[in-house]
């Protein structure tokens, strides 16, 4: 009787059961990957219900690959079965199987609780790594920035014009869209509270205050680590993979001022211009809403504006953009230099880098918050 | 006589104006080991790329096993490419995944073996290209040269090919390694009876291994025959290409000059 159809016309592989009952099992057709993957559910199945004494007769196998060989050693438990009949062209992979098997594949191990004391310590050591090398890279671009100041033919102006164009300019459409989005969102909803007091007229106050101060210099340093902070760790990482970089210091081109510097510089510049753009952008945008919401003309919201928001809050807004550019670039930086030469570092590291560029900026914010606290506020 | 495992019948390729194949023919028989020799720039890559199925010729058929490559229903097309083996000039080893995740992928993506199955599989793959079972949990970054090129080699092994198909197997190896690794194609050549069609500059490796020569010149190819046939060739790239080798031969003791 056949247990699995057979056909020997195009060398399916199969199992033939003796009739006998005694447990003889007859092996035929090509054993290998591709033919035994249709019907491997069905051979799996014959194969577990052999008994363990069970007689092997291979002898009408017609072709044998590992994958074959390992399916019928693992349904052997990994070793010989006491009685086989294998032709000698079979028994040699067989025998190469168990060589290999004596050695088992080495596998990760399981994490002991000690294992993680090391991680814990690890990590301390790897984020001082962090806080070392930022320091360092830092430091190298002051040197730079003093060199500089001596030797003004060394500026890296193209550089430097190229990425204010690439982060500035370039972002400014999607930084007044979000800007006047925001500013709507904004003003819409604080409408609808002042009514209720008959407060409308404040609704200067609020958007002023909250946008100029606030909100449009963070909401483009959040912008700006998305688009620029992460293709600027992209791009240093992938010179990094290709060599580029090793390439650069060969020929005695400082990295730092070639790479780092321009883009610190360039984001230190667009960033309050960007900041600049975005709340006036935000403020339009609440200007508009304000209009319609609460009747109040363009001309009057213009008009009280400067005399609601003291002119020291723009200098803060501006100073928060020029330090926010600054940390951004150089995180950018300090991410990008640190790929490893393989696909996993390149994305690991654009991610942190976008992630702690944004957490860094918000916890300056909060201290720039306290620092400033009684200056520009006119109450 | 049985079918040819490739068969590429009126190749023609072009990218924009510059003609690169013009009605290419070429046959693999079962258990040649075919070499694909040609200027750099005639279309050597691309015509590997063709076989691979990455890229498709303008006009021309590619028959891989007696069918076209490109036919059929998906699973059709996949069951096929899994016929065959490819060693990437580079290994393309996937970086992400260390030595015994890259051999088992293959294996894990068809998802007919089980775990106990795919370690067997993996070490007997280590074994065959001649790695230790310790290398497995190295990571490709780690790795020397000659190792990414066996791992690579280990995980075009993987699915049991009958073709394998090679891109300047020992291109960036140095001369001991490369003869090393040549010994090792052609042992796995004669133990799994493999065809191989490979593209190499090395005429070292093309002596060593090549049943074939199949010479790519003209945008065709313009002879596939044994070695000595084709070191007998009247054709300029033939002449060219082998008169490297035996000036190289006859320059060799002068080089060692005394001073």
């Amino acid at each position: 009787m056949s247990a699995v159809p057979s056909d020997r016309a195009n060398h399916r592989p199969g199992i033939r059961i003796d009739p006998s009952g005694r447990g003889v099992l007859r092996l035929h057709g090509d054993w290998t990957l591709r033919l035994l993957t249709p019907q491997i559910r069905a051979i799996r199945q014959h194969l577990r219900t052999a008994p363990p004494d069970a007689r092997w007769v291979l002898d009408e196998v017609t072709r044998l690959d590992s994958f074959g060989a390992v399916l019928l050693w693992q349904a052997w438990r990994r070793a010989w079965p006491a009685d086989l009949s294998l032709p000698d062209d079979l028994r040699a992979l067989f025998e190469e199987i168990a060589a290999s098997d004596r050695q088992p594949l080495p596998q990760q191990g399981l994490r002991t609780p000690a294992d993680h004391l090391v991680l814990l310590g690890r990590a301390a050591l790897h984020f001082r790594d962090h806080v070392l090398d930022f320091v360092r890279l830092f430091g190298g671009i002051v040197l730079d920035f003093l060199h500089l100041l001596r030797t003004p033919q060394d500026w890296p102006l193209r550089e430097i014009s190229a990425n204010v164009f690439k982060v500035g300019v370039r972002a400014m459409p999607v930084a007044a869209l979000v800007g006047f989005l925001i500013g709507v969102a904004l003003s819409y909803l604080s409408a609808l509270q002042l009514r209720a007091y008959g407060a409308d007229v404040f609704i200067v106050n609020i958007l002023g205050l909250g946008i100029i101060r606030e909100l449009g210099p963070v909401l483009v340093s959040v912008l700006v680590a998305g688009r620029s902070g992460s293709a600027m760790t992209a791009q240093l990482g992938v010179m990094r993979v290709t060599e580029e970089i090793d390439a650069l210091a060969a020929m005695g081109v400082s990295r730092s001022l070639r790479l780092v510097l321009p883009k610190v510089i360039a984001l230190s510049i667009a960033m309050p211009l960007l900041v600049l753009w975005t709340s006036a952008m935000a403020l339009f945008g609440g200007m508009v809403s304000a209009s319609l919401q609460l009747g109040l003309t363009y001309g009057f919201f213009i008009e009280t504006l400067p005399g609601v928001v003291p002119l020291a809050n723009l200098y803060i807004a501006l100073s928060k953009g020029f330090v926010f550019g600054l940390l951004i670039a150089l995180i950018a930086c300090h991410f990008g230099l640190r790929v490893k030469p393989n696909t996993e570092s390149l994305s690991a590291n654009t991610t942190a880098s976008v992630v702690s560029a944004i957490t860094i900026v918000i916890l300056v914010d909060a201290i720039f918050a306290i620092a400033t606290r009684t200056i520009g506020v006119p109450f | 006589m049985s079918t040819p495992i490739v068969d590429l019948q009126g190749i023609v390729t072009r990218f924009g104006d510059l003609l690169v194949h013009d009605g290419l023919e070429l046959k693999v028989e079962r258990g040649d080991i075919v070499s694909l020799i040609g200027g750099s720039g005639s279309g050597k890559t691309t015509l590997l790329r063709h076989l691979i199925g990455l890229t498709a010729p303008v006009s021309g058929t590619v028959m891989m096993f007696g069918e076209p490559l490109l036919s059929g229903a998906q699973h059709e097309q996949r069951a096929r490419r899994r016929r065959f083996g490819v060693l990437f000039q580079q290994g393309a080893l996937f970086s992400a995944l260390n030595v015994s995740q890259n051999i088992a992928f293959p294996l894990r993506e068809l998802r007919v073996a089980s775990q106990a199955e795919i370690d067997a599989l993996v070490l007997r793959k280590l074994a065959m290209v001649e790695l230790e079972p310790a290398h497995a949990l190295l990571m490709p970054s780690e790795l020397s040269g000659g190792m990414i090129k066996r791992v690579a080699l280990a995980r075009a092994l993987a699915l049991e090919p009958e073709l394998l198909l090679l891109d300047e197997p020992t291109a960036g190896l140095d001369p001991d390694l490369s003869l090393s690794f040549v010994e090792l194609i052609r042992s796995l050549h004669r133990r799994l009876h493999l065809t191989i069609v490979l593209v190499t500059h090395d005429i070292d490796t093309l002596m060593a291994l090549s049943t074939k020569v199949a010479v790519l010149a003209d945008r065709k190819i313009v002879s596939c025959a044994p070695v000595e046939e084709t070191i007998a060739l009247d054709h300029p790239f033939v002449s060219r290409f082998f008169k490297a080798v035996i000036d190289r031969r006859r320059i060799a003791p002068v080089a060692g000059v005394q001073d």
